[in-house]
């Protein structure tokens, strides 16, 4: 009987470390395999042209197209939902944080947003679209993406503003400044690396997700000129390159992937820098 | 500001169906756009099988991955694993899918479907869960993480001064006292999982059939979505058809996400 | 003629990373009294008290050295397994943790891992501890009731009623009546009093009044070392160190 209860906590120790070894090697797999498949099939000219005549058809070009369009595209949208977020986020921890209920309830229903697929997201996107009469654009694509990353923008924001302690507020009341100015001032300094991560990792949900520009943002070789034009995205270049069935076509697939990976682990080393290095000015409670 | 939001999606996804909506659309399993049925049962039943696997794959890893972690393991290790998980959360779906095809795919339909003695392209429901399980995982992880963490030591002390050894203290008390934060970490890895689209759509195989076994092909309802837009609207309620889909995905995620939630604010009163 | 007490410690050095907790502790717990350990917050009286059932093995940088003598064995460096060590100590923390079951199945927890498990020796051995800890006539038509339903007060003595529930020969009680009503704490301490007859009792506590009703024996420690220990009397009326002098005067702190 003794034994038995070793033997079975022996087994689950076993299985608990391989559990934490798998999640840590699914990592690497993911992205190694990208690499090794994608790194042989860049070339610079990938990086700095737009799909020429037969790009579908393994011939020459790039994806330059959808570099820019997603720049484009996700730093519209990021802005965008930046300047909306962060006055909410500001506003509700500084004005509103008597009304604990009213706090709550709106963290409740932001979360719930923050949950919602993205392709939810692109379908309301191109339900309002069709109701406007707007055709597939880079504009549509920008409003579709900055709802879709304001509930992950203003969580993340607040979820630092939260922890200034009141403590710091009330010094701040009490030197003179009024509601608004304590809030650019303290908060800022004091919450500005969780602030720049908040707009990172949005900025990267933005640019890596495709379900919500699939309809409203179409697809285009060219470099788009206009708001209203449809334009190219580094997701959807990657998935409508790996459709195809030219076998080298797919392999420049993975050399896409590679870019957009490559950009995605910058920004969360840039975020963790960021908190490191701002760290140092925060005064620690 | 956000209830007009989370009211607005509900409006805005609804006039597009109301033309269309019954319930039976939701129950019959004759898709075909062309002469005006618009059965979904199928999705929603790839959909659901896609994500109960993934569930039963991510879920026992996770909680084992977070009692290891917050229980066992040095205290390095755990700071090592905060990136790790932060990482996997940020890749966007359309490289998990990529992945998906270059490993998964031929993993499955090389070793896993032999070994079961099943026939398979690879581009099945079991894909789907495998590469949807990885998806989930660090969502799902983090908040076992914090759960565990929040159960006051004292609680194992006691538990350990009564005789229990570590292991069965885990089993019969922490366990228990982290039930309901194990319940919502799940659901909430279920609504992330059902509402998946990319990666999901590129190894499932999109087959409108319903699926009869794991290593068949299954086409769950965002890949539907996604998939169709184009066609959206030339053929006569198909954009209907799609809302509907779509608004049946929204509410069934926010069922999710919201009771999970709930049950989560319940964990931290009792804290 | 001098009985070995209970619990010898000696050279205790403990060290959590490089903060150096304990520094050379030596005490004796004598056997069947109440002996309570006094100081200032901070002084490390809570982590000598769980050293002496090895709790201190939960936290991870935690280094040790000396001798801890139950009896006649040396729980630092003995080879028997740390459970059956543990067991032999019951333990009351300042806030009660109730386990996350019913009252009943708090009680016979303890039970059920020593392999006790037959209805009618639950029963009555729930029964007989719940009554030891004074909680029986309140809980007793509703023992399957979840034990987080009852209040804090009723909770402690459960935890107590749990803690006895092994058998233990030594109560090793951590301010288990900081938490409580004045009502509660009474309660609690008259328990501890009546205890003493089979039970050894060691109780750290920072109230000092609630030492001067109940200790027999008293050790005094201040930033990890032993100022002075000895019998009540002793230290309370005759203190020989200064800084004990002070601490009993209120001019510590």
């Amino acid at each position: 009987m003794r034994e038995f209860r070793f033997i079975e906590e022996k087994i689950f120790r076993v299985l608990m470390f391989l559990s934490t070894a798998i999640i840590a090697l699914a990592l690497l797999l993911i992205v190694a395999s990208i690499l090794f498949k994608g790194i042989p099939a860049m070339s610079w000219e990938m990086l700095s042209q737009t799909p020429k005549g037969g790009f579908y058809f393994g011939k020459e070009g790039g994806i330059l197209n959808a570099i820019i369009g997603s720049a484009y595209l996700s730093i519209g949208a990021s802005v965008l939902a930046f300047s909306i977020g962060l006055p909410v986020a500001l506003y509700m921890n500084v004005h509103m944080v008597k009304r604990k209920k009213m706090l709550n309830t709106i963290r409740f229903f932001l979360d719930l947003l923050w949950g919602v697929p993205s392709i939810v997201y692109g379908a309301f996107g191109f339900g309002v679209m069709i109701f406007f009469g707007f055709k597939t654009s880079l504009l549509a694509g920008i409003i579709t993406v900055t709802i879709f990353i304001i509930p992950i923008m203003v969580r993340g924001m607040d979820e630092v503003l939260k922890t200034v302690p009141r403590g710091l507020l009330e010094a701040s009341y009490s030197l003179g400044s009024t509601k608004s100015e304590t809030a650019y001032r303290v908060f800022f300094k004091q919450s500005f690396a969780g602030i720049v991560t908040a707009f990172l990792l949005s900025f990267g949900r933005a640019i890596g997700d495709a379900a919500s520009v699939l309809f409203t943002t179409g697809y285009t070789d060219s470099i788009p000129t206009s708001l209203m034009q449809p334009t190219a995205t580094l997701p959807l270049s990657i998935f409508f390159q790996l459709s195809s069935p030219i076998e080298e076509v797919r392999t420049r697939a993975y050399a896409s992937a590679v870019v957009l990976t490559l950009f995605i682990l910058f920004i969360s080393i840039l975020s963790r820098y960021t908190t490191k290095r701002y760290q140092k000015n925060k005064i620690q409670f | 500001m956000p209830l007009v939001i989370g009211i607005g999606l509900i409006i805005k996804s609804e006039p597009l169906l109301k033309e269309s909506s019954f319930a039976s659309l939701l129950f019959s399993s004759d898709w075909r756009p062309m002469s005006g049925h618009f059965g979904m049962l199928t999705f929603i039943v790839s959909s659901v099988w896609v994500t109960i696997l993934s569930l039963l794959i991510a879920g026992p890893i996770c909680l084992l991955a977070a009692i290891h972690l917050t229980q066992y393991a040095k205290s390095y290790v755990l700071k090592i694993m905060h990136p790790v998980i932060d990482i996997l959360a940020g890749i966007p779906s359309v490289i998990y899918g990529v992945w998906g095809i270059l490993l998964i795919v031929p993993f499955v339909s090389q070793h896993l479907a032999p070994f079961f003695g099943k026939q398979s392209s690879g581009y099945c429901l079991l894909s789907g869960a495998i590469v949807l399980a990885i998806m989930i995982i660090p969502f799902i992880l983090n908040i076992l993480i914090e759960v565990f963490k929040s159960i006051p030591d004292e609680l194992s002390e006691a538990s350990l001064s009564l005789g229990a050894t570590k292991w069965q203290t885990i089993k019969l008390v922490l366990i228990k006292k982290a039930f309901p934060g194990i319940i919502s970490a799940f659901g909430l890895g279920v609504s992330r999982a059902f509402g998946e689209t990319i990666a999901v759509l590129m190894v499932t195989g999109n087959v409108t059939k319903m699926p009869t076994g794991t290593f068949q092909s299954g086409y769950p309802l965002p890949a539907l979505i996604a998939n169709n837009y184009g066609e959206m609207l030339s053929i006569p309620m198909y954009d209907s058809a799609l809302m509907l889909a779509a608004l049946v995905l929204f509410v069934i995620v926010l069922l999710f996400n919201g009771l999970s939630r709930i049950a989560i604010m319940q964990v931290e009163k009792n804290i | 003629m001098e009985e070995k007490a209970k619990i010898r410690v000696r050279d205790l050095n403990l060290y959590i990373g490089r903060q150096h907790i304990l520094k050379n502790v030596n005490v004796d717990i004598p056997k069947n009294k109440i002996t309570v350990i006094l100081g200032p917050s901070g002084c490390g009286k809570t982590t000598l008290l769980k050293s002496m059932n090895r709790l201190t093995d939960l936290y991870p940088e935690v280094k040790v050295s000396g001798n801890i003598f139950i009896g006649e064995e040396d729980i630092l460096n003995t080879t028997s397994e740390i459970t059956a060590i543990r067991k032999r100590m019951g333990l009351l923390s300042q806030r009660p943790y109730p386990l996350p079951m019913s009252i009943f199945n708090n009680i016979a927890f303890g039970l059920r891992i020593s392999g006790r498990t037959k209805k009618r020796i639950l029963d009555a051995r729930v029964e007989h501890y719940l009554r030891q800890a004074n909680l029986w006539e309140e809980v007793q038509y509703r023992l399957k009731d979840p034990a987080s339903a009852l209040s804090i007060g009723q909770q402690q003595r459960l935890c107590l009623a749990r803690g006895l529930s092994v058998d233990p020969e030594i109560i090793l009680a951590d301010e288990p009546t900081s938490a409580l009503d004045p009502l509660s704490s009474d309660v609690i301490e008259k328990k501890f009093v009546d205890l003493k007859e089979n039970y050894t009792v060691v109780l750290v506590t920072h109230i000092l009044r609630q030492a001067r009703r109940i200790a027999d024996n008293v050790i005094f420690m201040y930033m990890g070392e032993v100022i002075e220990q000895g019998t009540a009397e002793e230290v309370f009326n005759n203190p020989k160190e200064e800084r004990t002098k002070q601490y009993l005067k209120g001019t510590f702190n």
